[in-house]
């Protein structure tokens, strides 16, 4: 099957996906409230958990390009940007993106880390609504699984693309420049409606201004309330990192070598 | 990003909008002005405020609190407060602008100004786009203004000002100046809006200076300058006036040392915690941690002020002896961490590599400015016994 037949029939199979761009492009970001990864991590005492008290919680960093690259197409061409958050507490991060400029946001109030259970979330919140792109940041800065972006996509049955560093717009086409390993570029073509995931650097995120913070006062953030989906993953414990001793050798040139000949020795390696 | 002290959980009396505000002005800060600081300071070469006066307009740093009506952002003084004190965990010149700014020539403008004024300077001001200073001070004048010796005097369809005004925050680089003279025709004291160029006006920046050596501070020369009637501010008349302003300018204050005061605080944590001597970190000694806890209790008092007066700034119901003792108290504050946070850094305390040092010798010039500690102690002790001991009436 040739790639076009292949994203026709994709749409076929979702008959609730329908590209509507009479008054631009219509993007949905997902943007997730994250713990800082620089903040004060502790294990919780199950040992399968990250205790909550000392962190900092802020828009995940992959997903302040998200938001800015979707700002930025409605600003180009029209449309509307609809941001979607998961978890309790993700309100800041949903004001955030409404006060840089985003329309409205849908909440889902379920607290979980697990990339499958996010994934059939948003799915189920979004999936009668109409977009034509969905942009998702790389990755997330604590949970490092790259994964909702390409499982929302394959729930959705959309064509996407990772790890993309441009984009552009090209009437019912994305042709996005995904980042590959050594430097290399692949240049990609798809289909609206699709997913995205970006790299940082993509763009420069605007600051959040005063002003952008009060017209986000009359803004919607819909609540969308459903029940976590089973879990395929079972996490047995969370530790932290080896901790690396560092020492500073003191002494005249010969006593520190004499120290270095015998750490190296202590170390098998001679 | 930088998770402030916050003790007493002060994060949620904050609002949302607050929060993100506060978030917003840090995160900007931090990629973007931080690491200019230590040179400018170094070298007494001010921050470039043409060019960051406009970045902080655009986020809405700068006049926070006057109305949308005037391209301003509109908020409230707590978010006024916040921005302060986000800016001086930096460096205080930086507090200076925002708070001279807004406080200073933007609030006159608004407050005393005629709506012509209004609609030509304070969108300009507040996008960052033209800069201005506030002359109170002169060489002979200091904490008692109402012997202020620049005049002015009417003379056809304007004025003929004539006086020096000195330690006047962003004086040389200003292009506009709300400079306070008296009308030696009826001995009030009156509000101008003087315009870099006016014939008789010269601004000059005062160097060699030993604190606020990343920021500009300067003189401006009146002499026979001659200044229209539409450049008067029509409603500034008395001293009452002009002192308003200093309540808005050391409302930021307030706010702003606790933000150096924290600076310093947390510098000298990290640095307790990492420091080894005897064998151990440094944090780990009595000594060290009675001087540690005392600067988080001083500054968690500070923060519970600042906050209290926000919301009493909000609903306009702070006075100014209010204002007086939370600046007093809070550059208190700001003095007492960065001479501890310096003394705990040991020498490499003395080193602009850290904070403490900069941040101590900056304080000193807020500790004077914007009515000095014995001033305010004065205004407070007026207050509460209903007794001036400014002025005594001594023969010599």
């Amino acid at each position: 099957m040739q790639l076009k037949e292949y994203l026709l029939s994709l749409k076929k199979e979702s008959p609730n996906l329908k590209v509507d761009r009479g008054g631009g492009m219509k993007v949905f970001v997902l943007a997730k409230h994250a713990a800082d990864p620089e903040s004060e991590i502790k294990v919780s005492s199950d040992g399968k958990n990250v205790e909550t008290s000392g962190l900092i919680f802020d828009i995940n960093d992959w997903d302040r390009y998200a938001i800015e690259e979707g700002i930025r197409i409605k600003e180009k061409i029209g449309g509307e940007v609809v941001v979607v958050g998961v978890g309790k507490n993700c309100d800041d991060t949903l004001r955030k993106c409404l006060a840089m400029g985003a329309d409205r946001a849908i909440k889902i109030p379920v607290d979980t880390n697990d990339a499958y259970q996010i994934a059939e979330l948003i799915k189920k919140a979004i999936e009668k609504e109409k977009f034509d792109l969905i942009i998702a940041g790389y990755m997330s800065q604590d949970m490092n699984y790259s994964l909702v972006g390409a499982l929302l996509a394959g729930m959705l049955n959309l064509p996407f693309a990772t790890a993309v560093t441009s984009l552009k717009i090209d009437g019912g086409k994305v042709v996005a420049v995904r980042e590959l390993e050594g430097g290399y570029k692949e240049e990609v073509e798809l289909q609206i409606p699709c997913l995205i995931t970006v790299q940082s650097g993509i763009n420069e995120p605007r600051y959040v201004s005063v002003m952008g913070i009060k017209r986000a006062r009359t803004k919607e953030i819909r609540e969308v309330k459903l029940e976590l989906p089973p879990s395929a993953v079972n996490i047995l414990k969370i530790y932290p990192p080896p901790i690396k001793l560092a020492e500073i050798l003191t002494g005249d040139a010969s006593q520190i070598a004499a120290k270095i000949v015998e750490i190296v020795k202590s170390r098998g390696l001679i | 990003m930088f998770k402030s002290t916050d003790f007493y959980c002060i994060d949620e009396l904050l609002t949302e909008e607050e929060r993100l505000i506060r978030n917003s002005v840090r995160e900007f800060l931090e990629k973007e002005v931080v690491q200019l600081i230590s040179e400018a300071w170094h070298k007494e070469e001010p921050l470039n405020f043409r060019e960051i006066g406009k970045k902080f307009g655009k986020i809405g740093m700068l006049g926070t609190f006057i109305p949308e009506e005037y391209e301003c952002p509109g908020m409230n003084y707590t978010s006024f407060g916040i921005i302060c004190q986000e800016v001086e965990r930096v460096d205080s010149a930086l507090r200076s602008f925002v708070a001279v700014t807004s406080g200073l020539v933007m609030y006159p403008i608004w407050k005393y100004g005629s709506e012509e004024q209004r609609k030509k300077y304070l969108p300009k001001l507040a996008r960052g786009e033209i800069i201005g200073c506030f002359g109170m001070t002169e060489p002979d004048v200091g904490s008692d203004p109402a012997s202020m010796r620049t005049s002015a005097k009417k003379s056809g369809d304007g004025w003929i000002l004539n006086g020096t005004k000195t330690w006047i925050s962003e004086a040389d680089i200003a292009d506009i100046a709300v400079v306070w003279a008296r009308d030696v025709d009826d001995g009030r004291i009156k509000g101008f809006i003087v315009e870099k160029g006016m014939q008789g006006f010269k601004q000059a920046a005062i160097v060699k200076k030993g604190s606020m050596r990343a920021g500009g501070v300067g003189e401006l020369y009146l002499s026979n300058c001659r200044v229209p009637e539409e450049n008067r501010l029509p409603d500034a008349v008395g001293l009452r006036t002009a002192l308003s302003c200093l309540d808005q300018a050391r409302f930021g204050i307030a706010w702003g040392a606790i933000g150096a005061a924290i600076d310093c605080y947390e510098t000298a944590l990290n640095y307790a915690k990492e420091r080894r001597q005897f064998g151990a970190p440094i944090a780990a000694y009595q000594l060290i941690q009675a001087k540690l806890v005392d600067m988080l209790a001083e500054i968690t008092k500070g923060q519970l002020i600042a906050w209290r007066l926000g919301r009493l700034m909000d609903v306009g119901k702070a006075t100014p002896e209010q204002i007086s003792l939370a600046k007093r108290n809070n550059v208190r504050v700001a003095r007492f961490c960065a001479r501890t946070a310096r003394e705990i850094l040991g020498a490499n305390g003395i080193s602009l590599d850290y904070s403490p040092i900069r941040h101590m010798a900056n304080i000193e010039s807020v500790y004077t400015y914007e009515g000095t500690d014995d001033i305010h102690t004065l205004i407070l002790g007026r207050y509460i016994t209903g007794i001036q001991a400014f002025r005594r009436e001594l023969q010599l």
